[in-house]
């Protein structure tokens, strides 16, 4: 944004976003909006479901991302073997696949075991989002798995020597040296990572979790609109993914980095 | 209560005649790969074309190629491919109206690739301007100094110099082709999640079914995987070895 921004003054520019505007005015008065009061209050609890799914997601990813990726860069091969393997298969199938494999799958095996059923877990085992919440975490954990392998295995071995020459445990030093210098090198891929999370995100409206997506899709059979809705939906996601980019940039540059 | 064992284990469904469901998804595997590739061509058409304007362009075709690629990559997939879908069937149907010939039927092939190029085509933008900028000027310089047409500098100096810096990008591209033709499972084009879908649903075995589309899905990236390794081979011949 930086650069488009600091110039926007020039004459072109000035044509190009004159042009925009025409267009949005020209979208705002000849398309129907009618409908946008009515689905007002559901579409901002879908925005909400949205951000619940992407932030959960990509919390608990992170957190399996990390002992993914340990394996991965200093395990013993019984460990190193299945992470490797679960990175490649989560990263070599579509999460379309995986996603329906879950819920269509999992679902109906479940259904089969009388323990199950009349287990404490059956009612969330029914509804969908618990399968759209794993689904989305073993994504963002496979990927970011891929990145924390690299990470870890990238930290300078001076460093890690130098912490068990001060007498640090293997776990202090891992605890206070390997694993924060991983995660600061693993930190850049972070935002990207994110925001392909978060567009990820619709694909459980598949499996009838209702988030933003499954309500356009909703107003979209209701009001038999094609365009508008959808149109909609690409804004709020712009909106969404301009939010995070300029929040992870904000925190980014909390984090104190040495330019070499 | 074991059921559901016979159930995985009910391998006949496989078979590649009618009773069994293997034909169809090999058929689904056949769109889906043509998806993948015509779409992965399409991209690097408007790739190419789109990292020249960036680079060479003026500054109103390079703020255009900006707002599409900063649009594309901002929006998911599963919305460009619905909008995309959409609107290029309508706007082909307009302009048949408008030449005075019949209202038509978009086949879901076409359409897939469409959308999946016009997706690409953002991605592959920014991949292959980063590999034009990363060929020294020098070299083009001193092709030119030695009497080159821009043809032959393309060719002989900036074409080999950029390839090592655009294959990781794009054949990440293309695995992240291949895995995005099933979002057209979405808009109904009969590619291979959504044939296992079908397939899964009226036999009631679900698992079974996407566990080999699955498979299927893997062993493409895994030959692509190979493929990739020695065209990086080829391209960075010559080049000191990544760390």
């Amino acid at each position: 944004m930086g650069p488009e921004l600091r110039s926007w003054k020039e004459p072109h520019r000035l044509v190009l976003l004159a042009i925009a505007i025409g267009i949005v005015v020209f979208a705002a008065l000849t398309m129907r909006w009618d409908w946008l009061p009515r689905y007002s209050g559901k579409l901002v609890s879908g925005v909400g479901t949205t951000l619940w799914l992407l932030f959960l997601t990509s919390i608990l990813g992170f957190l399996l991302a990390v002992p993914l990726g340990l394996a991965q860069a200093a395990g013993p091969f019984w460990l190193s073997g299945p992470a490797r393997a679960f990175c490649t298969v989560i990263r070599g199938t579509p999460l379309l696949l995986q996603l329906w494999l879950l819920y269509y799958g999992l679902g109906s095996l479940f259904a089969y075991w009388p323990e199950i059923r009349q287990s404490w877990a059956w009612p969330y085992l029914r509804s969908a989002w618990p399968y759209g919440v794993l689904a989305l975490t073993m994504s963002f954990a496979g990927y970011e798995g891929e990145v924390m392998r690299g990470a870890f295995a990238g930290v300078p071995k001076g460093e890690l020597e130098a912490a068990r020459a001060y007498g640090m445990s293997p776990l202090t030093a891992f605890r206070r040296i390997w694993l924060p210098r991983a995660i600061h090198r693993a930190l850049p891929t972070l935002a990207g990572e994110t925001v392909l999370q978060l567009k990820a995100t619709p694909l459980v409206a598949t499996i009838t979790v209702v988030d933003v997506y499954a309500i356009i899709s909703r107003v979209r059979q209701d009001t038999y609109l094609t365009y508008e809705p959808l149109l909609l939906l690409a804004l709020i996601y712009m909106m969404l993914t301009g939010v995070l980019v300029v929040a992870f940039r904000w925190l980014e540059a909390k984090v104190p980095v040495k330019s070499s | 209560m074991l059921d559901w064992i016979s159930g995985f284990a009910a391998w006949e469904l496989l078979a590649l005649q009618p009773p069994g469901w293997g034909g169809v998804l090999l058929a689904g595997l056949a769109v889906s790969l043509q998806v993948a590739v015509g779409g992965y061509m399409l991209g690097f058409l408007i790739g190419i074309c789109g990292a020249t304007g960036k680079l060479y362009g003026g500054p109103i075709l390079r703020d255009v190629l900006d707002v599409y690629t900063t649009l594309v990559r901002a929006v998911p997939e599963l919305v460009l491919i619905l909008l995309l879908y959409y609107a290029g069937t309508d706007a082909l149907n307009q302009i048949m109206i408008l030449i005075g010939a019949e209202r038509t039927d978009i086949s879901g092939l076409a359409a897939g690739i469409f959308v999946i190029g016009v997706v690409q085509g953002a991605y592959q933008t920014e991949v292959l301007r980063g590999a034009f900028k990363a060929v020294p000027y020098g070299e083009i310089e001193a092709a030119r100094a030695y009497g080159l047409s821009p043809f032959q500098v393309l060719r002989r100096i900036t074409l080999p110099g950029m390839l090592p810096h655009a294959v990781p990008g794009l054949s990440n591209l293309w695995l992240i082709a291949t895995k995005d033709t099933a979002l057209l499972a979405v808009v109904g084009v009969a590619e291979l999640t959504l044939v296992t879908r079908q397939a899964g649903g009226s036999t009631k075995h679900y698992f079974l079914f996407f566990f080999a589309a699955g498979l299927l899905y893997l062993m493409v990236t895994l030959l692509s995987n190979v493929v990739i390794r020695r065209v990086e081979r080829h391209a960075r011949r010559g080049m000191p070895a990544v760390r």
